[in-house]
């Protein structure tokens, strides 16, 4: 069989398009933009009671800290009695938690699953790694501080983390948000020359779109 | 083992052999023979399975070693062929034929090492180390640290402590503060 010799790389390039894909065509080209809090006071306060009462997370699990994300949604700590629910596809989520240390070769993939996210959406950074490196603040391949690329919402320390601190942090969330603080989105549409510059820094192989969504 | 080893003796011309354990013993020998090696050792002694490839870095003696580690399930024995190769050319033959999985090994090892294995499948693409332009980072001569410092932005006020000092101030805090004085220890009970 002829099919069978051809690469992984082949099948999905035919025409040895490789790299130089339709971005035009399959991408939309706009860039993000701020969303203004509603004007009406009492309406703003119903939608943020609202938004901080339904937190989708994303299922994506980087470092060790995804090994905590289990025991959160299954019977012991049952996170659903606080309205938080995993989604498997950015698109229905709007909470991004980043279990722990980032390598350059994730950075890429979490942030285009952040830029796919729907616009209230908010980062839950978990961990010393995404604090200040953690014990791989000498590597040449993790990133040391995450706000640096991606606008972070909450901080929860340790190493790792227990699931309670977890929930604990995911109070803290829900609390910001109630108050019309955690404007994490519009903080990354508002400065978003500036984290691209760092995304780029250190991501070199950028094939990807300005922002992809 | 002991006859596995007469065997490879009386065949190939082997340059150390260091028996680390009843069950595990690791042959040196030049790199010509090194391929002929395995696919003995493969072939003929039922070391069928490759457990892993690893590369040392020995910057001063200008060398890589690998070491190919075989496993013999029916024995349970290890054996580890280390081969010397120039640090200067880095290149050795491929064993993708005897074992698929060694690919991924040699990529790796390509990756991080800068080591060449010709006609192995993919052996340059990059696997985690997505559009590095650096020096291989797991070479002696990359300074990891600075590395990270100059690129990844790190943020300030990381401090270090001896575990040593800090158990002897815990434990015994009467003696430590007669031997530093008081001062001291009540500045590094702060942690600074
Ligand atoms: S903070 Fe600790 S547990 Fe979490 S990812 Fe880093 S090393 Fe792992």
């Amino acid at each position: 069989m002829k099919d069978d010799e051809k690469t992984i790389d082949e099948m999905l390039n035919p025409a040895g398009a490789e790299n130089e894909f339709l971005t035009e065509e399959y991408y939309c080209q706009a860039l993000p933009k701020s969303v203004q809090p509603v004007a009406n006071k009492i309406v703003r306060k119903f939608y943020n009671w609202a938004q901080a009462n339904s937190l989708w997370i994303l299922a994506f699990g980087t470092g060790c800290g995804s090994i905590e994300l289990p025991p959160l949604f299954t019977a012991r700590y049952d996170i659903s009695r606080f309205g938080l629910f995993p989604r498997p596809t950015p698109r229905q989520s709007g909470v991004f938690i980043i279990s722990g240390y980032l390598s350059v070769k994730t950075l890429k993939r979490v942030i285009r699953s952040y830029e796919q996210m729907q616009n209230p959406k908010f980062v839950l950074a978990l961990g010393s790694c995404t604090v200040n490196g953690g014990m791989y603040f000498d590597s040449y391949n993790t990133i040391n501080r995450l706000d640096y690329y991606l606008p972070v919402d909450v901080y929860i320390a340790g190493c790792m983390p227990r699931p309670e601190a977890l929930i604990a942090g995911f109070n803290k969330l829900k609390q910001l948000i109630k108050e019309g603080k955690a404007e994490g989105a519009n903080k990354y549409a508002e400065n978003f020359e500036w984290y691209k510059a760092n995304q780029k820094k250190i991501i070199k192989n950028w094939d990807m779109p300005e922002y992809n969504w | 083992m002991k006859d596995i080893l007469t065997r490879l003796d009386s065949r190939f011309v082997i340059e150390r052999k260091d028996e680390t354990r009843s069950n595990l013993v690791f042959i040196t020998v030049k790199k010509p023979v090194a391929i002929e090696v395995i696919t003995y050792l493969r072939d003929y002694e039922g070391f069928r399975h490759l457990v892993l490839i690893s590369a040392v870095d020995y910057i001063e003696r200008n060398v890589f070693q690998l070491t190919y580690l075989l496993h013999n399930y029916q024995l349970h024995v290890d054996i580890g062929v280390r081969v010397e190769i120039d640090r200067q050319h880095p290149q050795m033959d491929s064993i993708h034929h005897l074992w698929a999985a060694a690919g991924v090994y040699q990529r790796e090892l390509h990756e991080m090492f800068g080591i060449d294995f010709p006609g192995s499948p993919h052996v340059a693409e990059p696997m985690i180390l997505e559009g590095w332009d650096n020096i291989p980072p797991m070479r002696k001569e990359f300074d990891t640290k600075k590395y990270a410092e100059e690129t990844y932005f790190p943020r300030e006020g990381r401090f270090k402590q001896d575990p040593r000092e800090v158990m002897e101030i815990k434990l015994y805090p009467v003696d430590t503060e007669v031997k530093y004085g008081i001062k001291q220890v009540v500045r590094k009970r702060r942690g600074h």
